[in-house]
């Protein structure tokens, strides 16, 4: 009869809002306090860094080749310099991941926005840490007068 | 009476003493209801009324609904700020109807009423709060203790209950949860009020089971998505300091583990 092959009037039960699986784990722990740890020393070295390239000595107008080439061969600053790098590039980093699960809404633009950032930063942070340690003040062939004092040992 | 008959022309009627002046007000109402011609869009609907200084939103509500469209429907039930049945986004910030007086929320202009965000809505101002209440399941919210069952009450000294006195005052009415930002795009998030809940009884010195409530809350939807923007704590009528109640569990959480 076609009686029987009526669909119910009454919907079939609803999905109980389940949680889709549990994430439990340190990691985001971590993340939180790995953001203001490397905050409060990013405050230390961005403004010392602003200082002394801005402000010190000649301020802004110093900054050429030579200066960067003569910070670059003490390794107070090539240390200095590292630490900024990591620490801002993995905060910063961290930060958009965060701004990332907040705001795509599907799994897939998560995936490929994350996926993006993940290879941005590492192709910068090692781009980075090679040129700290392979700088090279002393190009040969340069002209003299664009190279750091360091270059003309006598 | 004798001196307004000595000038009828010169003075214009004063109001009767002891009259609570009356006012008109408009209510933009966000209508659902997949069943109506409408099917699954919402619409806007405007209502006006006549109200009085002493007169909440719902009891607006009310006279619509009891004058004008009887299809309107909410949800409310103690309308004394007591069962938590009645919180809806009214003017753009979570209240609850029966404690939202209409002289509070400009009735200059029309008042616009919809249902909280980031639940289901079921029909016009009514919500499912099954993803709510689930959350709010998983952080056990109930005294876990072991041994013996004690032959009288569980005392506690003064100074322990006002650790948690705070989140006691919860009304699960769900406008924390539906404020958060986070807990719109990601449902799957707990939410203020689970985790408000949760501090209910860590801090409670009688419970035993704050271990693993931290454990359940140490989760990538857990307190760790809290972005601290207290939409929450601005939203709550009931004047708990939600965000801190939250950053409360992640510092136990954070001495937990180091
Ligand atoms: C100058 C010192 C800095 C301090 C004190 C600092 C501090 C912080 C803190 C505490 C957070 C966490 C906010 C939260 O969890 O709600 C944060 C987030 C963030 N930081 Fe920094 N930060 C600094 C420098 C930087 C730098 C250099 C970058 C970029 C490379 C950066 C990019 C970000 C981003 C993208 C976020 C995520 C935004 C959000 O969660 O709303 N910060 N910062
Ligand atoms: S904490 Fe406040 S806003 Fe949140 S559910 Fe409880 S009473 Fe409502
Ligand atoms: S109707 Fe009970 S809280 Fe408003």
């Amino acid at each position: 009869m076609a009686q029987a092959q009526t669909p119910s009037a009454i919907a079939a039960p609803r999905s109980p809002y389940a949680r889709r699986k549990t994430t439990r784990g340190n990691f985001e722990l971590y993340s939180w306090v790995f953001m203001r740890a490397s905050g409060v020393v990013l405050l230390v070295l961005v403004f010392g860094h602003l200082f002394v390239n801005l402000m010190v000595g000649e301020g802004v107008h110093a900054i050429d080749f030579a200066f960067v080439g003569g910070k670059w061969s003490s390794p107070f600053w090539q240390v200095w310099d590292l630490l900024m790098l990591w620490l801002a590039m993995f905060h910063g980093t961290n930060g958009v991941r965060t701004v990332v699960n907040d705001y795509a809404q599907r799994d897939s633009t998560r995936g490929v926005l994350k996926s993006l950032l993940y290879l941005a930063s590492a192709i910068v942070v090692i781009l980075g840490t090679l040129v700290i340690f392979t700088f090279n003040p002393c190009p040969p062939g340069a002209p003299a007068e664009l190279l750091p004092s360091i270059c003309f040992p006598n | 009476m004798t001196a307004v008959l000595e000038n009828p022309a010169t003075e214009s009627p004063k109001p009767e003493v002891g009259a609570v002046p009356s006012f008109e007000v408009t209510l933009r109402i966000r209508r659902y209801n997949p069943e109506s011609e409408h099917g699954e869009e919402s619409t806007w609907d405007e209502f006006t009324v006549t109200a009085h200084g002493t007169d909440r939103v719902l009891d607006a509500l009310h006279m619509i609904k009891w004058e004008q469209d009887g299809s309107l429907t909410f949800r409310r039930s103690c309308a004394h700020g007591v069962c938590g049945s009645d919180a809806m986004r009214i003017n753009g910030r979570n209240r609850l109807a029966c404690k939202t007086l209409l002289k509070d929320v400009n009735p200059d202009k029309p008042i616009t009423v919809e249902p909280i965000k980031g639940l289901p809505v079921v029909k016009d101002l009514v919500v499912d709060m099954e993803p709510f209440f689930a959350s709010y399941r998983e952080i056990m919210p109930f005294l876990i203790t072991s041994g013996n069952e004690p032959t009288r009450e569980r005392l506690q000294s003064a100074e322990d209950r006002e650790r948690f006195d705070d989140t006691t005052k919860c009304i699960l009415c769900a406008a924390c949860t539906s404020s958060c930002p986070v807990f719109w795009t990601d449902g799957q998030y707990f939410g203020p009020a689970a985790i408000v809940n949760a501090h209910r009884f860590i801090f409670d010195s009688r419970d035993e089971g704050a271990t693993q409530r931290l454990e359940i809350l140490n989760d990538k939807e857990g307190v760790w998505r809290c972005r601290t923007t207290f939409n929450c704590t601005e939203a709550c009528p009931r004047g708990i300091e939600v965000t801190k109640a939250i950053q409360e569990v992640k510092r136990a959480m954070i001495t937990r583990a180091f």
